[in-house]
Order: structure tokens, then sequence, then C-alpha cells
């Protein structure tokens, strides 16, 4: 007899008890579905999270500088030295300097409104481009211009789409607003990304009569980030002969943290929703039992018309194997609708769009291990059919 | 000629808790091809452990059983299946079809484990089917049957493989005296046609149809010769011997 007849054998067994199959299947369903939506929900994280700090550049670095006492401090001058000098992995560098002073358009305060000064090649660092007017120029950090550039947001709410040559007080000091940032979220709301003012650093120092203490800085290569933030470090150790009044942190590391936070959360709950898979398992080696007393009789006039123990092993291991597969491939199609849904659902209850796709590895492995569990947990029914005596067996009633 | 079926003082023990239970006591017996034996006996008299060591369901405790030549005691399970696959068909008493399947489903299996192709399998067992007058219902399930219907599934499903003996236990137990009789005149027919068959039965109405007669009583042959003699139904407890 060949397997393909068992498999026949197996499928038309199956059929004919529809009811009793999909309940046997459904632990293996929802372990299965859960399994996909888990990774799914996880990659959707991850992409999304990476997104977001792609948004921020992961080829830059940022530095945060403290004097060291009155003797040692790292003036702006001095940094772009320290840019120029490790030119092979530095590319451009800009202070920030967030102000934390009053804003006002008119007679209203901006509150959620972020102010910061920065170097005319912070444009290039993030990206920006500029819908109207100019954006910041190194003149305007020589002379000290109190000039800005504004974030969409502030340009349609506050000026009706035509910001530049307009004013702004920052610190009860009057702006003229030079340009204006093209639209940079996909949705404009107060304190969000293009509700923004930048302004020259050296203005910003003057106002706050501050320092200069952050810096971002963009890498040659993003895939010598390492290397480049090594190179930084040795350059500032150098100058202030200890690594106490500085730090440098990249976005990637700080990426690579969440993702393996992430990571570490979906094998968890991908651990747990397993555990469904092996209750459901059980289930099926349960109903295989109850199936063999059931059909006791049957095994046994197929064993004297001639089935040997292998025939019998194979139909029960192929039929538990059969009908987990199959709970696998529904739980897999289940699995996709509802990251579908899920996806759906995120979107609309956060506003945020997190894609819940699930991997193909996922869908691999939980059908693996569906039919992995039925091979398993079908064996020991299968056993006990097998070594039936047919003579017992055929007066069993 | 060299008999079909041969016991050598074949025992068989079963144990009961501490009691040995002896249920065949050395019986000695030989069938040849084409003869139409019956065994008959009152229960416990050690039929059932005849027939199960002829269906090769069960090996002798003790003893040579010789089946076409071949010595059934020292085979292991898996000979065993292909033996009775081979050379047994067998008729029970609850016809024993499987429910789920059609007739011709029913009748193929015991070629489906020989390993016969699916095309052959199915043009044997619709003329095995056709042969015990129930050519017009392949398609049927058991349950749509009578029960003498489904009693000629069952010899249709015991002709099929071609086997040398056909084995019928109590074949008419389950059956009305009228169908009883057709599936009797059904045996006598294959008998006719040169097929060896062993009927087991309690009945001496029944087993009187057969040609020759083995008595068994405790576990022992009481009787073995022709079927029209008189000593043939009366026991000798009855006979007062």
């Amino acid at each position: 007899m060949s397997i393909f007849e068992s498999v026949s054998l197996a499928i038309k067994n199956i059929v004919s008890s529809k009811t009793r199959t999909f309940l046997t299947m459904l632990g293996i369903i929802i372990g299965v579905a859960a399994v996909i939506v888990i990774v799914g929900l996880g990659n959707g994280l991850e992409g999304y999270v990476t997104a977001s700090f792609s948004d921020m550049g992961t080829n830059t670095l940022t530095v945060s500088v403290q004097s060291r006492g009155s003797t040692r401090t790292l003036d702006v001058d001095q940094m772009y030295e320290i840019v120029e000098e490790n030119s092979e992995y530095l590319d451009l560098c800009s202070p920030t300097v967030s102000m934390s002073g009053s804003i006002k358009i008119g007679n209203e305060t901006m509150s959620s409104t972020s102010a910061t000064g920065v170097s005319e090649d912070y444009f290039d660092i993030r990206g920006y481009t500029v819908s109207d007017g100019r954006w910041l120029q190194y003149s305007d950090m020589s002379q000290r211009s109190k000039v800005c550039v504004i974030g969409e947001y502030l340009n349609l709410a506050y000026y009706g789409g035509n910001a530049v040559g307009e004013t702004i007080r920052l610190n009860g000091q009057s702006f003229s607003i030079i340009g204006v940032m093209e639209q940079e979220a996909t949705d404009l709301e107060e304190g969000g990304t293009d509700d923004c003012i930048f302004l020259p650093y050296t203005t910003a120092t003057r106002i706050t009569s501050g320092m200069v203490s952050s810096y971002t800085i963009t890498v040659q290569d993003e895939t010598y980030l390492d290397e480049s933030k090594a190179a930084l470090e040795a350059s500032l150790y150098a100058f202030f002969s200890s690594d106490d009044f500085y730090t440098v942190s990249s976005m990637s590391e700080l990426l690579e943290t969440m993702t393996s936070m992430i990571d570490m959360l979906v094998y968890i709950l991908v651990a747990i929703a397993a555990i469904s898979l092996l209750v459901g398992g059980i289930g099926i080696m349960n109903i295989m039992l109850v199936s063999v007393t059931e059909r006791t009789t049957e095994i046994g006039i197929r064993k004297s018309l001639g089935a040997k123990e292998r025939y019998i092993m194979e139909q029960f291991v192929l039929e538990a194997a059969l009908t987990s597969a199959l709970g696998g491939v529904i739980g897999i199609v289940l699995g996709y609708l509802l990251s579908a849904a899920a996806s759906v659902l995120i979107e609309m209850l956060m506003g945020e769009p997190i894609t819940v796709s699930p991997t193909m590895f996922a869908v691999g492995l939980a059908f693996g291990i569906s039919a992995g569990i039925g091979i398993i947990f079908g064996f020991l029914p299968a056993k006990k059919a097998a070594a039936l005596n047919p003579i017992d067996a055929l007066h069993y009633s | 000629m060299k008999p079909l079926i041969e016991f050598q003082k074949v025992c068989k023990y079963y144990q009961m808790g501490d009691t040995t239970v002896v249920a065949a006591n050395h019986i000695s017996f030989q069938v040849f091809k084409g003869e139409f034996v019956a065994i008959v006996g009152q229960s416990g008299s050690g039929k059932s452990t005849c027939m199960n060591i002829i269906g090769c369901l069960d090996v002798p405790s003790e003893g040579t059983y010789l089946l076409d030549g071949r010595d059934v005691g020292q085979m292991n399970k898996n000979e065993l299946a292909e033996i009775r696959n081979e050379l047994l068909g067998f008729i029970f008493q609850q016809y024993n079809l499987l429910p789920k399947l059609t007739l011709t489903e029913n009748v193929e299996v015991p070629l489906m484990y020989a390993g016969v192709s699916r095309g052959e399998r199915h043009e044997r067992a619709i003329k095995s089917l056709e042969r015990v007058g129930l050519g017009n219902k392949v398609r049927h399930k058991p349950q749509e049957l009578s029960g003498g219907q489904q009693q000629r599934v069952s010899i249709a499903r015991a002709l099929v493989g071609d086997p040398a003996v056909i084995l019928a236990d109590e074949p008419t137990g389950a059956l009305d005296s009228r169908t009883g009789r057709e599936v009797l005149a059904m045996l006598q027919e294959l008998h006719a046609a040169g097929h060896t068959i062993v009927l087991i039965t309690h009945d001496n109405s029944i087993a009187v149809q057969a040609q020759r007669i083995i008595r068994l009583e405790d576990g022992c042959v009481v009787y073995d010769g022709p079927a029209n003699a008189p000593e043939a139904v009366v026991t000798p407890k009855a006979a007062g011997v």
C-alpha cells in the first residue's frame, strides 16, 4: 500500500467528521494565528521605530559637551577643528542651541513651539527643504542676524501661508522670517515637527547668553558609524584629557537598543502563543486516542484483512498530522486576516501607521511546528492502534 | 497431495488469572483443497480458538499449524498479516463491513493491502460484487442494505483476493433462517466452483450443509468424518457413549 493511499484514507476520515476535526484543530488554529500576528506586530513596530529614527537621521552623531572648570572650554571653532581633523569620517557639523525663552507672534504666546539655534549646515544634515524664502546662511552666523526660518505649521496657522517678511518675537527681540520649511510630518499639529523655529546659533547664544553645549554631526559613511564615533571620541578625549566632559551618541545605537527590546518582547509573546500550540497538540492526541477506541472494530477488520501494523500506524499518524497541518493552514489564513485587521485598527486608534506584516519565516515556522505537533502527538495513539490484537479488536463492541 | 490446512497436535493455553485454560488440546486434522468442512462445537469447545488459529489471527501454544505447507507458528505479526491477506478470506457473523466506505471500497480493502493498483482493484471488486448478485448496488453504503445483502458483500470481500481458504465464522448467526439458507447456498456454490471452505458453527443443522464435519468438545476432536453419517450430528455424550 502506497503512502498516497494512506493519505487519501486519512483525508476521507478527516472529512467524514468535520465538526470534530474543526474542534480538534481549534487549538492549533489559534496558536498559529497568534504566532503570526505577534511576529507581524513586532515586525511592524520595528519598521515603525526604524522609520521614525531614520527620519531623525541614522547617519548623525550627537555630541554634548560640558566645560571643564573655567580652564578648558570647547568652543564652536574648536569643535569645527575637530570635525575637520577627522574629515575622513566626519562630514557636516552644526551646533544646536535649544531656546527656552518666550516666543510671541503678535500678542499670542507660543508654548509648544521649539526654537533652536543652528548653523547653515543643519539644513543639509536633516535633509530639510525650504518651500518659501531661503535657509540660514554663513553670513547670518557671522553677523548674528536676527533672522529665522519657521515650520509650515506656524506659517499656515499664524501667517496664512505668507510668513516670509513677517516678524516673530523671541525673548522680547524681533526676528524677521526669511524662510518657511517644507512640511515634514504627515499631519500638521501643535507641538509637532512643523511647529518649529530655526535661528542662527550665534544669535541664539547671544540672546540666552549661554554656551553651545550640543552638536549634531553627520558621518561620511553610515557603514563606518562606529569607527566614526570612535574617532570623534578620541579627539574629544585628547582635548579634555578625560572622558567625563562629553558624550557622543548615535541614533542607530538607540535604534539598536529599541529593536532588541522589541525583539525580546516578541520572543516572550511568541513563547506564550506557542503554549497554545502545545495545548492544541495535546488536544489532538486526546481526540486521536478516543478515535482509536471508537474505531477498534475497524482496526480489527483491517488487520484481519491483511493490514500490517505499519499501515495502521501510518493511517493514524497521517490523520493526526493532516488534521494539525490543516489547522496550521487555517491558522495562517486567520493570522493574515487578523494582521490586516490589526493594521487598520492601530491606524484608527493611534493615528500611527503600523503595518502588521507577517514574515514568511513565521508562517513557515508556524506551519512546520503544527505539522510536527500532529506527528508527535499522533504517534502515541497510532502506536496504540497498531498494537491492538486483531481478535480482541474484532470482538470489541 | 499436500493438505492445505494441517493441524499437528495443536494446543492453545490461555492464562486466566492463576488458572491456565486449555482451549485446544492436541487437535490434529487435515483439510485438502476443494473440501467444505464444518467445525462444530458448543461454546467453550475450542472452535473459536481453532478458527483464530486457522485464520492466522493467533498462533498455537504447542504443536504445528501448516497453512499451504508454511509453518504459521513461526511467523511474526507482519508475516501473519501478509498470509491472511494472501491465503484467507474471512466471512464474519457480524459481516464486519466498514460503515463509512461504499460496497466497492469495502471489497477493495484486502486488495489495497495487497498492493493492487487502483484501477485493477476497482474492476475486481465490481466483478466480485456481481458474483454475489450485488452488481447494481456498488455505490451504496453497508447500512443501506439488508443483513443478507451485507453478508453477501462480506462474501464478495472474502472472494476478491482469490484466497486458498474461505473461513466463515457463524456466517448465518445474525440472519433469519431464509436468508441464512441463501448464504449457505452461496457457500455451496463456491464449493462447487472449487473453493476450499471452512465453516465454524455451533448449529448442527448448518454444519450438515458441509461435506465433512469436525466436531470439537472441550478442546478435543470427538468426530471427524462425512457430514451425512449419523454420528456426525450426535455428540458422544448425547448418545450415551
